[in-house]
């Protein structure tokens, strides 16, 4: 899986890093970022949930 | 043809949508409503519905534009002036989004834990201190995120008596010149503190608004007001809410709190499902800026949209029984924050103080309970952010 996150769509509410902590965090602006080494999602069923949870639609995912 | 349905309506009970709207459940995903003012607009009542048109840019928020519709005729002066956040489309809303993010990430709030903790401790203990019964709005579920919202902002803790009241007033009226002459009061107050503090700085949000964005000519002195006035009225009257009215629905489903209580691991859970079940911002208001087709329907442009919350998050095709309460369901997806580009920017600190707050309560008060009959304790009434106005407890 690739995850691609545009941020200047990204609002920062947060969700991504509420509901998939171990991939998303945020960084010191707010706007959503990958966590070091978990650029292929690292397997968490929640990064869907993470990228259907955005309000804005800023994380787009592709591959299994 | 039938009689529309007038929106809103006062709840019949505290954390159930209106019986009245009861005829909206069974046209989902849309229907039409009458306003105070006796026009006719669009509720959006589904769930899938809602998440599609919360981020449509042809919806706007903007409220100086002719068309925007008015819920409440208290509201009515506002379109006449220019407001923060809420009250803005995108560009210009992003770039005041985009001022106060950073304090309000995921990082940020979880750091401000151990602080929401001691003002829940210090409450709770002055409460027991004073005997074993408490009007818990005035005493608890008001002061906890009224303290903590001046912390974060650096507004000073002993105008709270002003703020509240001026805030009540704001947004409860009761005329529309109760609530211009509030938000004076408060544009006012909030003025005069950004002087002094441009003088001599101290800590806190707007500090550093002031030296970062207001000093380098980013916010004019009235749009820091603007920010100002509703991230501290936003601030600590929709949790304050959350407090009194989730304390109240908890009270009331002794089963749900007996899970709870025994396992604690369960309230992230819980507050996400209350925040659903309750959805206490029921009105989201939008105007269409162009021809929206939806759900085999054309919202013309200038037609105005509110989006009933408590009405979608009962959505029955993406909530099963979604009329009871259950902490062990998929609630992610809930709209009680909104959706979009203007979605709660404070939702992750509204998440930690009712976290804190409610589990500390019942911790703290393992035989809690109502000090009045519940169908006798005043709540709010339906055209106004929803919540207790008291609530008489006993412990």
């Amino acid at each position: 899986m690739e995850i691609a996150i545009d941020k200047d769509t990204c609002v920062g509410a947060g969700m991504c890093a509420l509901t998939a902590p171990s991939v998303f965090t945020q960084d010191d602006d707010g706007f959503s970022e990958v966590l070091p080494g978990r650029e292929d999602g690292g397997g968490d069923p929640l990064v869907r949930e993470a990228a259907r949870a955005c309000p804005v639609g800023a994380i787009a995912l592709s591959g299994d | 043809m039938t009689e529309t349905v007038a929106f809103p309506q006062d709840r019949t009970c505290p954390y159930h949508p209106p019986t009245a709207y009861q005829p909206l459940k069974e046209e989902r995903p849309l229907s039409r409503v009458t306003l105070y003012d006796g026009r006719d607009v669009w509720v959006v009542t589904g769930h899938a519905a809602a998440r599609q048109l919360l981020v449509d840019p042809r919806l706007s928020t903007d409220r100086t534009n002719p068309a925007f519709p008015m819920t409440n005729e208290r509201f009515a002066n506002i379109r006449n002036r220019r407001t923060a956040l809420l009250g803005v489309d995108d560009p210009e809303h992003n770039v005041q989004r985009r001022m106060l993010i950073p304090s309000f990430t995921l990082k940020r709030i979880n750091a401000l834990r151990p602080q929401i903790q001691e003002t829940v401790d210090r409450l709770l203990d002055a409460m027991v201190e004073k005997g074993s019964t408490a009007e818990l709005v005035s005493a608890f579920a008001l002061p906890v995120p009224s303290m903590v919202i001046c912390t974060l902002l650096g507004v000073p803790y002993e105008d709270h008596d002003f703020f509240e009241e001026q805030s009540r007033r704001l947004l409860r009226g009761p005329r529309a010149e109760d609530s211009e002459a509030a938000r004076d009061e408060l544009h006012t107050y909030l003025g005069n503190l950004i002087d002094s503090k441009q003088k001599s700085p101290g800590e806190g949000l707007l500090d550093d608004l002031i030296a970062e964005q207001y000093s380098e000519g980013n916010v004019d002195r009235q749009d820091l007001i603007n920010l100002a006035t509703i991230l501290l009225v936003a601030g600590h009257e929709t949790t304050a809410n959350m407090i009194s009215l989730g304390t109240f629905t908890l009270l009331q489903h002794p089963e749900q709190l007996a899970e709870l209580r025994a396992d604690s691991s369960l309230m992230p859970a819980a507050v996400e499902e209350l925040l659903r079940f309750l959805s206490i911002a029921d009105g989201l208001v939008r105007v269409a800026k162009e021809d929206i087709e939806i759900a085999g329907v054309t919202i013309r442009v200038d037609d105005g949209v509110v989006f009933s919350t408590s009405v979608i998050n009962r959505d029955d095709d993406t909530y099963e029984e979604a009329d009871s309460l259950d902490w062990h369901r998929s609630v992610r997806h809930h709209v009680a924050f909104g959706f979009g580009v203007h979605q709660c920017l404070g939702q992750n600190l509204a998440r930690a103080e009712m976290e804190i707050a409610l589990r500390t309560l019942f911790e703290r008060m393992p035989d809690l309970r109502l000090a009045a009959p519940a169908e006798e304790i005043p709540f709010k009434p339906g055209d106004t952010l929803q919540g207790m106005i008291e609530l008489p407890v006993a412990w």
